[in-house]
């Protein structure tokens, strides 16, 4: 089992597993979302390599309504 | 009337408006369409995870394909959580470089934090963002911003989200006489004559978003602030006449006016 902390919530998977995975489990598919893992920016050509692990800090936003 | 110019970027319309406080994406829709507005703000948030799946996106209502997309830093409160917001709205964006900066100080009065609003700036200017900032009426920062590489000084008019209007005329004249680079009126026009106020002092453009969201019938505020901007540029470009205090001077001619003197004349014949 690993942990993330996605959007400041703990979230437990059976192993290490790729962002686009991550997406899918989300049910995020082919929404237009930014990640961040770690305080670093993780580009969209990324999303099939990296591998995101235990402890990881992993933060996916959108546009809303804003001023 | 000539165009806005922003990062090397041309506008038609000076106007500037956020897509927040609206009902739904269809109101923020027709709010947007009536103002006119080619420059829409947006900001970042988490994405609600596991809830709402197919909950429609205001990118969807709004296409960065019509619109330039402005995202800003609302909320944020230190230099790292500015930055990393910007860098994420970089990226959901396709490399998109135009930004609004804020970094507030106090969540009461949301004033903007001025001395960490110039480190997040220069943070971001390294990093080749267009940085729009938000920043308050005082012309010495106003001036920092600028010199730094800012593309747009966008200090306050009042309080956000406040419609308290244009407070301090003076110190906005001075940011914009001294600035090289557009300055736009961001947070506190509450109607349409303080965004004619706006422009007429000068101001490149008025950035809003409450005004028109919060007004009873927004979708006709928008249109009335579209006028009130145009209004305001034209007054300013026509160059107002001098202010006269205690000294009327006619509109009409002050020959052939007819009088009695003839009468009273005769009487005393």
């Amino acid at each position: 089992m690993i942990q993330l902390i996605i959007n400041g919530q703990a979230q437990q998977f059976e192993s290490p597993l790729t962002v686009i995975q991550l997406i899918d489990r989300l049910a995020l598919q082919g929404k237009r979302i930014a990640i961040e893992r770690n305080g670093e920016i993780v580009p969209r050509s990324q999303f099939r390599e990296q591998i995101l692990n235990h402890g990881d800090h992993i933060e996916v936003v959108v546009a809303v309504g804003g001023g | 009337m000539n165009n806005l110019i922003i990062a090397g970027k041309t506008y038609s319309s000076r106007l500037l408006v956020g897509t927040g406080k609206y009902k739904d994406f269809n109101e923020t829709r027709a709010a947007v369409e009536a103002s006119g507005a080619e420059i829409i703000t947006v900001a970042i948030r988490r994405t609600n995870i596991g809830q709402h799946a197919n909950e429609p996106s205001l990118l969807e209502a709004l296409p960065p394909s019509k619109y330039t997309l402005l995202p800003n830093t609302a909320g944020c409160y230190t230099v790292d959580d500015a930055v990393r917001t910007l860098r994420l709205a970089r990226e959901l964006l396709d490399g998109h470089s135009l930004v609004k900066l804020e970094v507030l100080g106090d969540p009461k009065t949301l004033y903007p934090n001025t001395v960490e609003t110039l480190k997040a700036a220069e943070i971001l200017i390294k990093e080749d963002f267009q940085v729009m900032v938000y920043t308050s009426d005082d012309p010495i920062i106003a001036k920092q911003l600028e010199e730094i590489g800012c593309v747009a000084i966008m200090p306050l008019a009042s309080l956000i989200g406040s419609g308290m209007g244009i407070l301090n005329p003076w110190n906005l004249q001075i940011i914009i006489d001294n600035a090289k680079v557009p300055v736009l009126v961001d947070a506190g026009v509450g109607t349409a004559s303080d965004a004619a106020i706006a422009m007429e002092l000068g101001c490149d453009g008025v950035l809003m978003n409450t005004a028109i969201a919060a007004a009873k019938q927004p979708v006709l505020m928008a249109s009335a602030m579209r006028k009130a901007v145009e209004a305001g540029r034209e007054a300013y470009l026509a160059g107002r006449m001098a202010k006269k205090s205690y000294s009327a001077s006619p509109s009409s001619p002050t020959d052939g006016i007819i009088t009695r003197t003839g009468t009273i004349a005769h009487h005393s014949d």
